[in-house]
């Protein structure tokens, strides 16, 4: 082979080969030829011509060698000079083998150059894509051949020492095998053996870490770099968030010692799970409910969003409420995300209700309390409470026009965002009390609950600086009403039961109170002729329009608010009546019976003004459908116009 | 199968409103709007002494040349509204019954979750996401 090789090419240098190089080098010269189906080829910078004779390397596969052998460009140009194959224009053997030397050198540190290729050299290393190394990874290992290396960037500094652990490898690689398993699962589970790997790099155990790589490189590959890099940092970095939610660091490290099953709960887990759930709900066997739950979750600092998904995956028979296993389940899964597992598509079976009652018997519960959670759930929520009530009670306490301009200005934005024209009362309940308290998503609806504390008659209180954008939303949809018209009393019989306005609108809880007795009577007059009835609570809600001073901004909307306001039937109405009522003082503690009282003549009172808004809002409807027809009509001529009509 | 799926809560403002992907997805919530007066008479022309014997299927809302829209109300007055191409013939009313009642038990297991706030959007869930794509028609 090397007289041939000396002998075959006219200008080479000669070339001293050693049996292992031979045997791989001319190994790849036979992949390099074969897969291109033999026949002469020219070398990568030239056009083909025709060589006699001699095999030659298909400057396909040749090319995509020298790229494998991750130099760079330039270097790879050098090379295929040196070797000759430019200037005869095809890679036959001794241009062949002269340039894995030289690759080899290159790779080694040493300059390209002829001089170099004289000394005895490793063999030249190629990283492969993933259908080469299905090719060429069961002759290498046969042939103790050109290594298959993986850039790993974590293994960088192993390249080197891989030579020594050739052989070590050998023995290895089968024990390695079963990880390649696992990455048959789905591709979600590829952060799995790449932790495994990097926990076994972080015990130190460097020496199986290029033979696994190795192993499940064919399967991996393309994942694998991509991969490698993110999961490292995430899992480091989520370990620490791990302690700080309390999760022993082991727990982690055991689950990722089960490689396949990033969602099977190990006995500790399962110990800890079981023991939170009994700070939670005594009673092994009955249920957690949804918001006891929901605050303990909460705790974890994932988003919403996520914990709403968990909590699908995890209730599995959509009941609200944690039995025991799906409580284990709900947990795992939050901390598997935080230790930056992605959430699966559905719940993998390991976590399902049935195995884990199956698969752990009862635990038998231990009188020792717990300690952390027990005590901090409920202190939790007792601050949460008291925060809430604060807040409201300072807001009581702030100028109210201040807030509400400010609330407003929020409003206009969020109802701006919405898509449609109905009118969202509850975001704008939402704005009205803090928000930063939304994210807390642990307060009640005020809406579902008719309860007499304290917090949701101030809850009510604030409901009212809200509404003053909605009228703009409104105003939008009635836009085709010529409200102006509507309001003017010599609107046509039709219209007469119309009213313009009970303005169903939110009780200014202002400072003026003493105003408003007086404008009670200005407004009976200006508005509304049927609703005669329920004229004292109207007239309290319309009080807020007409205070100039203390909303510039109302007073702009008012004759829409007129109009408009009646097309919401439940404007919080709960708030105005109570708000009148109740005096916007600063200490609320003393009032709890009166507010009582107030909250019940509340009450009534909102009835009867949504007998009147639901008059008024079938009233608006039918206008609404006539305008429609309107419409319609109009649309009707517009069709017939256009195509006389020049454009 | 539905063209446009919508669901409004008892406010009359959208929770979820999901179209398949036209030129003009406008159109699709002009005409859940507009049936929201046709749901609120249907409801009231029941009368109030029927509330408990009120059938939630309300059915044809409203036919227009192009497509035809049905409705459905729950206790709670939260309503949907389905959007089907007229040209549909096959599909009988039995099938939109149980379309919507898919869509009612979607709905009630969104409602279950704690971390759901009631008068949000629904746009968390990926389960009720799967079952509208399931209703909607599969357009490539």
């Amino acid at each position: 082979m090397e007289a041939a090789a000396s002998g075959g090419c006219g200008s080479g240098p000669p070339l001293l080969l050693s049996e292992g190089e031979q045997q791989c080098y001319s190994e790849l010269f036979a992949r390099c030829a074969g897969a291109a189906g033999g026949g002469p080829v020219s070398g990568p910078p030239e056009a083909s011509r025709a060589a006699p004779g001699a095999a030659t390397a298909a400057s396909g596969p040749v090319a995509d060698l020298f790229r494998a052998s991750q130099l760079p460009a330039e270097t790879l140009h050098q090379i295929t000079e040196l070797c000759g194959a430019k200037r005869v224009g095809y890679f036959g053997p001794t241009q062949f083998y002269v340039a894995l030397k030289l690759i080899a050198a290159a790779q080694s540190g040493l300059p390209v150059g002829i001089e170099s290729i004289k000394c005895e050299l490793p063999l030249p290393r190629f990283m492969m894509s993933k259908t080469d190394a299905e090719i060429r990874f069961g002759n290498m290992a046969e042939l103790h051949g050109t290594k298959v290396q993986i850039p790993y960037l974590i293994t960088e500094k192993n390249t080197f020492k891989r030579m020594d652990d050739e052989d070590k490898q050998e023995t290895q690689s089968p024990t390695m095998s079963p990880l390649a398993s696992p990455p048959s699962s789905p591709p979600h589970y590829q952060r799995v053996p790449l932790s495994h790997g990097y926990s076994k790099l972080r015990k130190s155990m460097e020496q199986m870490h290029p033979a696994p790589y190795e192993a499940r490189q064919p399967l991996v590959q393309p994942e694998g770099p991509s991969l490698g890099g993110p999961g490292a940092k995430p899992l480091r970095h989520q370990a620490s968030l791990i302690r700080s939610f309390s999760v022993e660091r082991e727990l982690q490290d055991n689950n990722s010692s089960y490689p396949d099953e990033p969602w099977r709960i190990t006995e500790e887990q399962r110990e800890y799970y079981v023991n939170q759930f009994r700070s939670l709900q005594p009673d092994p066997s009955s249920f957690i409910s949804g918001s006891v739950a929901k605050n303990f979750f909460t705790k974890s600092k994932l988003s919403i969003p996520e914990l709403s998904y968990i909590w699908e995956l995890s209730d599995a028979d959509c009941d609200g409420a944690l039995s025991l296993p799906e409580f284990c389940a709900a947990f795992h899964l939050i901390v598997a995300r935080k230790n930056g597992y992605p959430l699966p598509e559905g719940l993998p079976p390991t976590l399902q209700p049935e195995y884990l009652q199956a698969a752990f018997p009862k635990p038998k519960w231990e009188c020792a309390l717990f300690d952390s959670y027990s005590e901090s759930v409920p202190a939790n929520q007792q601050p949460r409470d008291l925060n809430r009530m604060e807040k409201l009670s300072i807001k009581d306490m702030a100028d109210f026009p201040v807030p509400t301009q400010d609330v407003t200005g929020d409003d206009k934005q969020a109802l701006k965002s919405a898509t449609d024209e109905a009118l969202p009362k509850d975001m704008s309940e939402d704005s009205a009390t803090p928000k930063d308290s939304n994210s807390l998503k642990a307060r009640p609806r005020s809406r579902s609950y008719s309860s007499t504390s304290i917090e949701e008659a101030m809850k009510r209180g604030e409901d009212p600086p809200t509404p003053p954008p909605r009228p703009q939303k409104t105003h939008s949809r009635a836009s085709s009403l010529d409200l102006n018209k509507v309001f003017q009393p010599s609107v046509p019989a039709s219209k007469s039961g119309l009213l313009p306005p009970p303005p169903a609108l939110p009780p200014r809880p202002c400072p003026s109170q003493s105003e408003q007795a007086s404008e009670a009577e200005l407004h009976p007059q200006l508005n509304r002729a049927p609703s005669q009835a329920a004229e004292s609570s109207p007239a309290k809600k319309d009080i807020p329009y007409s205070q100039p001073p203390s909303k510039p901004i109302r007073r702009k909307f008012r004759p829409e608010n007129q109009a408009t306001e009646s097309q919401e039937p439940t404007t919080a109405v709960g708030g105005p009546a109570s708000v009148a009522t109740v005096k916007p003082h600063p200490t609320v503690q003393k009032q709890s019976s009166k507010q009582k009282k107030a909250i019940q003549t509340a009450i009534r009172k909102n009835k009867e003004a949504n007998a009147v808004l639901a008059r008024l809002n079938s009233e608006l409807q039918q206008q609404l459908k006539e305008v429609h027809q309107e419409r319609i009509a109009l649309e009707n001529q517009l069709e017939q116009l256009r195509p006389v009509t020049v454009l | 199968m539905a063209v446009c799926v919508a669901v409004i809560a008892k406010e009359n403002y959208p929770l979820y409103i999901r179209s398949v992907p036209t030129e003009n997805e406008l159109k699709f919530h002009y005409m859940v709007h507009t049936s929201l007066d046709v749901v609120d008479e249907k409801i009231s022309a029941m009368g109030k002494a029927l509330v408990d014997q009120r059938e939630l299927y309300l059915g044809l809302l409203y036919p227009t040349e192009d497509y035809k829209v049905y409705g459905y109300v729950t206790n709670s007055k939260v309503k949907f509204v389905m959007v089907v191409d007229a040209s549909n013939t096959a599909l009988r009313d039995n099938e939109i019954r149980s379309m919507f009642r898919k869509l009612h038990n979607s709905y009630t297991d969104v409602m279950c979750n704690p971390f759901y706030d009631p008068g949000d959007r629904i746009q968390s869930s990926r389960a009720f996401d799967g079952m509208v794509t399931s209703m909607m028609i599969q357009v490539c």
